[in-house]
């Protein structure tokens, strides 16, 4: 071939492939404006505020908005220590033994596993051998065990960074190990952990089917007011209206997405905060 | 004060093993089930049975119908994943400058972090009846839209693990290329492309699990009709939608209609469990070729 064919040939590539990523980033803005074409008109303090309700138009997403809030505050209480301490041992003692080894190899094939089989798992073993019921907190143990892996990646990432200087120091001092991670390491990690932790969360709280499958109710009139009570969530209120054939429920689905999707920007944009402000603490 | 040490030590390592416990409760919830699933069905009538109708007065149990929509919509959503993901991360990592690439690829993970009941809301109410306007004989249900939003979905996935892998592959490798007078296109496609293959690859089976387990875009987009058929205009149920669909009906426990959630979730799990295999297996191998 001749070089004017070969550098033709070259640009056409270059104008293809960036083609296929415009059509990627055009076809995100198309789903952010559809949606926010769909949903903008129906959102309302009334909206937020109201109840589910058979006519679409004075129909609310109280119930399910502070259901979501509920569970995925539950979640964190559940899966920050447990996860924490998974990270710690696998980090800072557990290093090197065959065990550790196969309990990280355990961790990398769980954050694959899709999440409905989790729901299966939180139907079999919380809601039913536990007898929780289809409550917050059988939801809550369920998308805490969905979230551990991350948390627990997250965790060993933050725990890495802090420097080797800190932990000699404080064992210079006569500090155990326990006490070194404890008063040194894990102050220092706190802010990378935190973040590894909210982005786990903002997965958990788009999650729909994994509490659909674990048994949470898809019409609930009530916000939980304990961790027993039945509950639903953003996500599966919004599964429900988009099912219904109703246009004004469409509507009501889209604006419900609205709110999901400002609950996620405000998630994403406060670990993207602490990261800053961690990145500066250890450079600086 | 060693004994402290020693307590907090065991501690630490029983939480370490709620992970493996998760692992073991997945497995054991799903075995008992479908063991007592197969008690009444027989499991050859389950893998091989062409009709899939539990919930009729005569009901069948045969899931190749749900194996069948669940390979049409995700071969569908690999059609689209692959080769777009593939030549984004070819444009990421050989030919864009390092300030669009910043900026691009961020933005090209919003893609991942948005719920999928979302995706489902677009894929019914926006994509199929835009595909609607060109075809025809599509139907409100089909394999076809879910199918192209799931590789979108998707995509950010495929093109972030393939560009990993291009980018570990040594510049020595392009340098040569680039000395005997090949272009850039050339030396992505016969150089780089071939050096990354086993990432590569593990980025696509990793993607192709993804597609099997994903639930909500299917379960809102592509109808609860379980067929045996290849045609994507049509109405599809997948194992996952089959799941949601039973899950949201009130299905009393011990009914065989009960554990029939959980025999499709054991075939779920082994198979995304089989693919990730095979994905680790092959990510270690390149892992090993040039570090």
């Amino acid at each position: 071939m001749n070089i004017s064919v070969r550098r033709w040939l070259d640009i056409a590539f270059q104008i293809v492939a960036l083609l296929v990523l415009v059509i990627a980033l055009a076809s995100l803005a198309a789903l952010l404006v559809d949606v926010f074409r769909d949903g903008i008109a129906r959102l309302s303090w009334d909206f937020l505020t109201g109840y589910p309700s058979r006519r679409a138009t004075q129909a609310g997403i109280f119930h399910a908005l502070s259901g979501s809030v509920f569970v995925i505050l539950l979640t964190a209480v559940l899966a920050l220590p447990v996860g924490v301490a998974a990270a710690i041992y696998l980090e800072e003692y557990g290093r090197r033994n065959f065990l550790a080894r196969a309990i990280e190899l355990n961790i990398t094939n769980l954050a694959a596993v899709p999440s409905i089989i989790y729901g299966l798992l939180g139907l079999g073993v919380f809601v039913r051998l536990m007898a929780m019921g289809r409550s917050v907190m059988a939801g809550a143990a369920t998308l805490a065990l969905l979230a551990l892996p991350v948390v627990i990646l997250s965790t060993r990432e933050a725990l890495r960074a802090v420097p080797g200087s800190i932990r000699e120091g404080s064992y210079a001092l006569g500090a155990t190990k326990w006490q070194t991670i404890w008063h040194q390491v894990l102050p220092v990690a706190a802010p990378g952990i935190l973040t590894g932790l909210i982005l786990s969360l903002s997965r958990a709280i788009g999650e729909t089917a994994p509490l659909i499958t674990m048994g949470a109710l898809t019409y609930v009139s009530f916000a939980p007011d304990s961790v027993w009570s039945s509950f639903t969530v953003l996500p599966i209120q919004i599964f429900n209206w988009v099912s219904r054939p109703q246009r004004d429920f469409h509507a009501n689905a889209a604006a419900g997405i609205l709110v999901l999707m400002v609950l996620l920007l405000a998630m994403n944009g406060l670990a993207i905060w602490l990261r800053d402000r961690y990145q500066k603490k250890v450079t600086g | 004060m060693r004994r402290f040490e020693f307590v907090i030590e065991r501690g630490l390592f029983l939480c370490a093993l709620v992970s493996v416990g998760t692992t073991v409760g997945i497995i054991a919830v799903l075995a008992v089930e479908t063991a007592a699933f197969l008690r009444e069905v027989p499991i050859v009538e389950f893998l091989f049975g062409t009709e899939w109708t539990p919930l009729f007065s005569t009901p069948r149990f045969g899931v190749l119908p749900l194996v069948a929509g669940t390979v049409l919509v995700s071969l569908i959503a690999m059609l689209v994943a692959l080769p777009m993901g593939l030549l984004s991360a070819i444009y990421l990592s050989e030919y864009a400058h390092s300030r669009v690439r910043r900026v691009v690829k961020p933005v090209l993970e919003l893609l991942a972090g948005i719920p999928t009941v979302v995706y489902g809301y677009f894929a019914l109410l926006f994509v199929t009846p835009l595909l609607q306007e060109f075809i025809p004989g599509l139907t409100a249900f089909n394999a076809l839209s879910p199918g192209i939003v799931m590789g979108i979905m998707i995509l950010p996935l495929v093109s972030s693990l393939s560009e990993d892998a291009m980018r570990a592959v040594p510049n020595g490798l392009r340098e040569g290329s680039y000395a005997l007078g090949a272009t850039r296109m050339q030396t992505s496609l016969r150089v780089v492309v071939p050096a990354a293959f086993s990432g590569i690859t593990a980025a696509f089976i990793l993607a192709v699990s993804r597609a099997v387990g994903e639930t909500m875009i299917v379960a809102i987009a592509a109808g609860q009709q379980p067929s045996l058929t290849w045609n994507p205009l049509v109405q599809v149920e997948t194992m996952t939608a089959y799941i949601v669909q039973v899950s949201l009906g009130d299905t009393p426990q011990g009914t065989l209609e009960y554990r029939t959630i959980f025999a499709v979730g054991m075939l779920l799990f082994l198979s995304t469990f089989g693919l990730n295999l095979v994905s680790a297996w092959l990510r270690a191998r390149y892992r090993e070729e040039y570090s």
